[in-house]
């Protein structure tokens, strides 16, 4: 076996903010197939965590089931990690935030998990504006048994097996912005330059922050007649805008973009392409999304963006301490304070 | 700056990857290294030894003494900070200590000659390294010398206890044994009288043999005193000279200077000192040198010129003029005085190690070898023959002092100049290298070579007890690895002779070697001119002896651009490729030579 990684790494590779290099947010060696889309996504998330000084021991990796929700183990190996059931890494992924919100949360799905056996649990928390990413690692295929066509592949797109699927798609961004999802973006696995930004960006969002990130299948689903191919989404990736993600601290001049401010102080900078919709525009967003597709195109860029909107614990109005530094009085008060609450509800 | 975007690479001209595998681009007579550091892992020394011998004629020997131009280019050293390089020269040792019954492995001599004379100048390592590669397509080479064994100055100029005489005597056996008629306690006195003789061919080794002197005032009183350093090292290795006053003032910061003071402490000097004209950092001993002599109790003094040699009472005192240097724009030296007092020092003998010369008295002057600057011969770079078409020149003797790996790859030159010049043909029209590039995956997560490449720091090679190697002068001083050891040098060794060899018209640009290479080496980009390119990839590349391997354009337009400086050669590239774009190819690149030497059974290839 000689299917390791070496010790060595760059000798220009600078310590970040906080005295880490780039070797400190790895993982295991990836034990997908070789060509994978999700090995890019997880080299994404490396660079963005590196590239953001932020501190892997605040960072809690979720996941469900599926060679998707296998990719925490190639990343950030020293953040927390749970990889769940299938299709309820939302649910997780709601408890354990609410148990600590101090955390960064990010979820890491697959088109199965999350728009076939999950598309319960992605609707709602999407709906209760829970402060995490979700990246979505879609490549239309059940890749893990053996690339049937799962529920967000396009019509007429073809797998290895030959088939044109025939069922319409789940479209995670339509669903999202219909469904009140406050950050929704779409992206490729293989363009890192827009990449890398959204996460930065999806990871300050102060709410639910989606990217699904077509992520093509190189065993099951690369070949001409598929939609979800590295060739295909090349030819038919329509960027709606520019993004770069400032930290709080930079400065950059303005050139007519939008700046998004997030509320800890960092700006998420847009350069709006020409002859596309303001992403601060819900329902022009929503038809951006539809149209591009009829015309055949797969819109990518950050989609829509609204920092304003509470997220669940501000909606809930819990309690801002984790509960793990809460003592036994605060968190078990007494039959007292329970029959207080019940006469409140009658 | 070039403007136009880069070319793709040409792997098919052999020199691109030769330059990837540094150790053996770095090295003279272009060993292969990697290729010798594997099977000294897998413990087979003798084969490793055959590699060696093939190219560079003196293993064991260099094994001890090499100048190692090889370490200073080793990857290794650029991985990462503070990393130091393979110990290349010492585990070529290890192959020479542990090496088997090699005989059958020498090459054939044929009992019928092609009728061709060779006469060897001079029985050194150039002249020697000739012999090697001419007697076994059936020259008859008949060598002169002026000492009474062969070795020229690995046998004068090296002390025994660096280089034993045993070592030595093997490996110039396995020449002389060849056939070679030899002439020893031969001075040659005139090159009129050889080009008389029946030769095709004269080849002239016969070194830098002139030790420099310094003309200062008191230089004559105290002569009896004043020893060149290379002819008293000679007359010590002879046995002419076997001791030395207590103290001992070594002139000269050199490679010699370190072998006077180093000997002198053998032959009863207590206090042996080195003074050097320059700084420190411009010394020209090697590193590794320095630090053995000064392990011996030998301090050095920097800066500090001669002046002036007085006779006091039977001792001789040297005044010292103390200088410091200063570089103009170009880093050109000049040593200025620091307006210091001088500095005495007093002695017993002084042992001048300054430099030496080349020097040709025996060669006439008006038989058409013309002799240009510093009276050195005028000779085509390439093929090293003189203006008088059937005399070459090699080692020392062609372009002034350089070391024996130097010597060695100037006598393959020269041996195939020899050979197309004995056969009328065009000495323009030169061999080519013998290469091979072969894949070494075996299967799925399993590669032919070991890329768990060990982090461990450069392992030190042990000495003897410096209370014993002090007094016998034939003790020496290394003890070379042993077995483990050497398996755990080796193992640091990247293989960088097992090349990443892309072929773009099967990439999917996937990103997946990007994503996977730790050192980040691999870019998918729009191409650019050069200077663009080094400081828009992943990792920024700075160093520019370090190719760019640039693709033929992709499908998308862009080219993948590989920075060879920092590549570990892991395979990772090609493990993660889903279409087999990238391979990993062992890489034997055999430099030109006037044949093939080595009868081996089998290749690196085929297991023991």
């Amino acid at each position: 076996m000689s299917y390791i990684i070496p010790r060595f790494r760059h000798p220009c590779t600078a310590p970040n903010g906080i005295g880490y290099t780039r070797k400190d947010y790895e993982g295991a060696l990836s034990t997908l197939c070789a060509g994978c889309g999700h090995d890019s996504i997880s080299a994404a998330i490396v660079q963005a965590c590196y590239e953001m000084s932020v501190e892997p021991h605040l960072v809690a990796k979720l996941s469900g089931i599926g060679c998707s929700s296998k990719t925490p183990a190639y990343f950030l190996r020293q953040s927390h990690g749970f990889n769940s059931v299938h299709g309820r890494m939302p649910s997780v992924a709601t408890g354990a935030n609410l148990a600590n919100r101090d955390l960064i949360y990010l979820g890491v799905s697959g088109d199965g998990d999350t728009a076939s056996i999950g598309l319960g649990q992605f609707a709602h928390v999407m709906r209760r504006n829970l402060n995490m990413l979700y990246i979505i690692e879609n490549n239309g295929c059940y890749g893990l048994t053996k690339g049937q066509d799962s529920a967000t592949a396009d019509v007429g797109s073809k797998t290895k097996s030959g088939q044109a699927n025939m069922f319409s798609p789940v479209d995670p961004a339509g669903l999202a912005l219909n469904i009140g999802a406050t950050f929704v973006a779409r992206s490729f696995s293989g363009d890192k330059a827009q990449l890398v930004p959204l996460i930065k960006a999806g990871l300050h969002h102060p709410g639910f922050a989606l990217i699904d990130v077509i992520s093509p299948c190189v065993t099951f689903n690369n070949i001409p007649a598929s939609t979800k191919s590295y060739a295909y989404t090349r030819e038919h990736m329509s960027a709606a805008d520019v993004v770069d993600f400032v930290p709080a601290a930079a400065k950059y001049g303005a050139d007519g973009a939008i700046d998004v401010k997030m509320p800890d102080g960092a700006t998420v900078k847009l350069r709006r392409l020409p002859d596309h919709h303001d992403p601060r525009d819900r329902a022009a967003a929503a038809d951006a999304v539809m149209t591009t597709r009829e015309r055949g195109e797969v819109l990518t860029g950050l989609i829509y963006i609204d920092t304003d909107h509470p997220s669940l614990h501000e909606m809930l109005d819990t309690t801002e301490t984790p509960l793990r530094a809460l003592g036994e009085k605060e968190l078990c008060p007494g039959a007292k304070a329970l029959e207080a609450i019940n006469r409140n509800a009658r | 700056m070039t403007e136009s975007p880069l070319e793709p690479t040409v792997t098919e001209d052999p020199e691109y990857f030769h330059q990837v595998v540094n150790c053996q681009y770095a090295c003279p007579a272009h060993t292969p290294v990697p290729a010798y550091i594997r099977l000294i892992a897998a413990g087979r020394h003798t084969e490793a030894y055959m590699i060696n011998w093939e190219a560079n004629v003196f293993p064991g020997v260099l094994g001890r003494t090499c100048d190692r131009p090889c370490e200073p280019a080793c990857r290794r050293n650029r991985i990462e900070k503070d990393e130091e390089p393979v110990a290349i020269c010492r585990l070529k040792r290890v192959c020479a200590d542990l090496r088997g019954d090699v005989s059958a492995l020498m090459p054939d001599i044929p009992k019928k000659k092609n009728g061709k004379r060779v006469a060897l100048i001079g029985g050194g390592p150039a002249s020697l390294t000739v012999a090697r590669d001419l007697m076994p397509l059936g020259y008859t080479c008949v060598l002169f010398d002026n000492q009474k064994r062969g070795g020229g100055m690995m046998r004068s100029q090296i002390p025994s206890f660096r280089l034993p005489e045993k070592v030595l005597d093997e490996e110039v056996g396995y020449i002389t044994d060849m056939g070679v008629d030899t002439h020893f306690n031969q001075d040659v006195t005139s090159m009129k009288y050889m080009l008389a003789r029946d030769f095709d061919a004269v080849f002239v080794g016969t070194g830098a043999p002139r030790g420099r002197d310094l003309d200062i005032a008191g230089r004559k009183e105290a002569d009896a005193k004043i020893h060149i350093g290379i002819e008293w090292l000679a007359n010590v290795a002879f046995g002419h000279v076997t001791s030395i006053g207590k103290r001992v003032i070594v002139l000269g910061g050199g490679n010699t200077a370190m072998d006077c003071c180093r000997t002198a402490r053998r032959l009863g000097g207590e206090d042996v000192r080195v003074v050097v004209r320059s700084p420190f950092k411009d010394m020209k001993a090697s590193p590794w040198e320095r630090e053995d002599a000064e392990a011996e109790d030998i301090p050095m003094f920097e800066n500090h010129v001669p002046r002036k040699f007085e006779m006091k009472d039977g001792k001789v005192a040297v005044t010292f003029e103390k200088v410091r240097a200063e570089y103009d724009d170009k880093g050109k030296r000049t040593l200025v005085p620091a307006g210091e007092a001088p500095v005495v020092m007093e002695c017993d003998d002084v042992l001048m190690a300054i430099g030496q010369d080349n020097a040709f008295p025996w060669i006439e002057r008006d038989i058409g070898i013309n002799f240009g600057k510093w009276d050195l011969p005028v000779l085509d770079k390439q093929t090293f023959q003189s203006t008088l078409p059937r005399v070459f020149f090699g080692g020392d003797a062609a372009f002034g002092p350089a070391n024996i790996i130097t010597a060695v790859a100037h006598g393959h030159q020269a041996a195939i100049s020899i050979d197309l010049f004995c056969q009328g043909k065009n000495l323009a029209e030169r061999p080519h290298p013998a290469v091979t590039l072969v894949s070494q995956k075996m299967n799925v997560h399993e590669w032919s070579y070991s890329n768990d490449v060990s982090g461990a720091d450069r392992f030190a090679v042990p000495h003897a007890d410096r209370k014993k190697t002090l007094k016998d002068m034939k003790m020496e001083v290394e003890l070379g690895f042993d077995v483990k050891a050497a398996c755990a040098e080796a193992a640091r060794c990247l293989n960088c002779d097992v090349q990443t060899v892309f072929e773009s018209g099967r990439c999917i640009e996937c990103d997946a070697c990007a994503d996977v290479c730790p050192m980040s080496a691999i870019t998918f980009t729009e191409n650019a001119a050069e200077d663009d390119l080094r400081a828009h990839l992943n990792a920024v590349s700075n160093n520019r002896e370090q190719a760019l391997y640039v693709s033929a354009a992709l499908p998308t337009g862009r080219v993948l651009v590989k920075d060879e400086d920092v590549c570990l050669h892991c395979g990772l590239c090609a493990e993660r490729c889903p279409t087999e774009a990238w391979d990993m190819k062992k890489f034997l690149y055999a430099a030109p030579k006037t044949a093939c030497f080595t009868k081996t059974e089998k290749t690196e290839d085929e297991a023991a």
